[in-house]
């Protein structure tokens, strides 16, 4: 499976009076217009509309009227911006680790040679796409304080009297975390299809050398498929900010706002409170969050990344 | 692709009789995790209230009571829901498909100037948080009168999804280019190509083009809670999250029983399309 890079035909220099590269042009333009129209009517333009809204005081009802950086000094000393930052901070600061760590382990166990694997493939991936609401409710009913199993279990065989997981500030966030865990599917199939393109004869080699099963994993299957651990950690923080559906179902934000993600701030801002300038501030900061941390992401593992065995 | 799943490549070999028990142990322990949530939803679904409440620990429910399946059908208009999120889903998705595909092929068979740089827009703006331009798109359909319909959820779905494009292009990619050839030798000109031939070549990877939006669309809560008021167009995401709102206490049997209906369809279609579903998430996950 070699890497697919821009097409090589784009390469070679266009001979533009030619009838051919001409007509070629022509097709091009016709195939990709659906794309071309709508970027521009439904991405390009509400960007740069967004990015006008966001120094103005917007209503809806009315008109924008400009109040240049206001909306971002107001956020800057708005309690609620830093409450919202901290707990999607703190829910991707766990999601992210605990779902890579869990992914990875996933595709190692069913990367060996057992029976069964098409079976346990399909039934460890099948979780991570009933996402969603009714998913959001059936977690609510296994973690209910009174009657959820969890719980219940915690109560009837160890005589402990269980958190109140959603409802409690301290466990709300690690909650929305452990329900997000049984998702890692998407993320688990991919690492498995890197670790089924690894060179076996690394790995005959370190078995000649004697290395160990854990040392083999360290230092050779870890750094062939950081790249690929790479991708989806960035994947996962770029999923964790936007954390939204699970948190509308089940918490409205709460309890003490410990559940008040970024997303479903921002949402309350535009179109409960028609606060449509102040809203795209807010989206404008977190495209920026979401950059750095890509940013971040790609400078921090350029040391650790290897590359080279594509090559 | 096609020897991605097959022995060619890296596999850990036979492993020794401990490291058998282990792996077997960790697959049990992880698989029981994962589905003992939704075997509980299920049996949860066909429980008593009373049974729910009395003895929360009983995993088998002691009576079945299918009659909550009728109920959220006789007590809330389920069907509503499920009719709207069904018709709008299908109609999306192949218009979705089929104009990605159109996109891809453009990006993948035709040389431009200018092609490279539009491709690197088309994949930059998948990085783009959608909060970005949700607010401006509907203060858009405000102003022309499209909110509370399902024009803003279709018509900028219809328009390419760039991730689909990503995918359907890298597929294309693999496409020899003969195959055009020869129905230019016969005449035929770039639209026979792309309808003759590439389109039914990649059935699979419009397959799970079609899967991976099917999902995406079906399970969409915060794009009807923008845009739709009327309860009679509420899709399911949105009627489910409303569900308890008339109760005093949650009728966890019913909203276990609704949950159920409303993971079923994407699960059959994984079930039936689950190969090329995966192998389609590789693609998209390894390459580029």
């Amino acid at each position: 499976m070699e890497t697919n890079t821009a097409p090589n035909r784009s390469r070679k220099p266009l001979k533009h009076t030619s009838i051919g590269a001409r007509r070629e042009e022509k097709y091009f333009w016709l195939f990709i217009s659906p794309w071309l129209i709508g970027f521009t009517v439904f991405i390009a333009g509400p960007m740069i509309a967004s990015l006008y809204f966001s120094f103005t005081d917007y209503a809806i009802m009315g008109e924008a009227s400009f109040v240049g950086l206001q909306n971002f000094v107001n956020l800057f000393s708005d309690p609620l911006f830093y409450r919202s930052l901290f707990v999607t901070t703190a829910y991707a600061a766990l999601a992210v680790p605990f779902s890579i760590v869990l992914a990875i382990g996933l595709a190692l166990l069913l990367n060996a040679k057992i029976k069964g694997q098409a079976f346990f493939r399909t039934f460890f991936y099948a979780p991570s796409i009933i996402s969603g609401v009714s998913v959001a409710f059936l977690w609510m009913w296994i973690l209910n304080p009174q009657f959820g199993v969890v719980n219940s279990f915690l109560y009837e065989v160890f005589g402990l009297t269980g958190p109140g997981w959603f409802t409690d500030p301290y466990t709300v966030i690690p909650s929305f975390v452990l329900m997000q865990l049984t998702a890692v599917g998407s993320t688990m199939i991919i690492f498995l299809a890197s670790l089924q393109q690894l060179p076996k004869e690394l790995y005959e080699a370190a078995a000649i050398d004697g290395a160990s099963a854990w040392r083999r994993f360290r230092n050779i299957t870890i750094p062939l498929i950081s790249p690929i651990i790479l991708f989806n950690v960035i994947i996962s923080i770029i999923a964790s900010f936007q954390i939204f559906t699970q948190a509308y179902v089940i918490t409205d934000g709460g309890p003490d706002w410990m559940s008040y993600f970024y997303v479903y701030y921002l949402f309350e801002t535009a179109f409960f409170q028609n606060r449509m300038g102040y809203a795209s501030a807010q989206a404008w900061i977190l495209f920026l969050i979401i950059f750095v941390l890509t940013f971040l992401a790609l400078y921090v593992s350029r040391k650790n990344v290897h590359y080279e065995y594509d090559k | 692709m096609k020897h991605l799943f097959n022995k060619t490549h890296y596999s850990p070999g036979e492993l020794s009789k401990g490291g058998k028990i282990l792996t077997y142990t960790g697959l049990m322990a992880c698989l029981s995790l994962f589905l003992f949530p939704v075997a509980w939803m299920f049996f949860t679904s066909v429980k008593s209230l009373d049974e729910i409440v009395s003895n929360p620990l009983s995993f088998f429910p002691t009576t079945w009571n299918w009659s909550n399946y009728l109920e959220v059908f006789q007590n809330h208009p389920f069907a509503t829901y499920l009719w709207n999120t069904s018709w709008y889903t299908v109609v999306t998705v192949v218009g979705t498909v089929f104009f990605s595909a159109m996109i891809a092929f453009g990006f993948a068979r035709f040389r431009a100037r200018g092609q490279t740089f539009l491709f690197a827009i088309v994949l930059s703006t998948m990085m783009l948080p959608q909060q970005v331009v949700m607010i401006p798109q509907y203060l858009l359909f405000n102003s022309i009168g499209w909110v509370d319909s399902y024009l803003p959820l279709t018509i900028p779905a219809i328009a390419g999804s760039a991730f689909l494009i990503f995918l359907l292009r890298q597929f294309y990619l693999g496409l020899p280019k003969e195959l055009d050839e020869a129905v230019t030798i016969d005449g035929g000109g770039y639209l026979t190509i792309f309808f003759k031939i590439i389109l039914p070549l990649s059935l699979p990877a419009m397959a799970t083009a079609a899967i991976i939006e099917f999902m995406f669309r079906w399970n969409d809560l915060m794009g009807p809670l923008i845009y739709l008021n009327s309860q009679e167009l509420y899709p399911l995401s949105l009627g489910l999250a409303n569900f308890t709102a008339a109760y005093a206490a949650t009728p966890w049997q019913l909203l276990m029983a609704a949950s159920v209906m409303a993971v079923l369809p994407p699960l059959t279609l994984f079930f039936f399309a689950q190969k090329y579903f995966i192998q389609g998430v590789v693609i998209s996950g390894t390459k580029g």
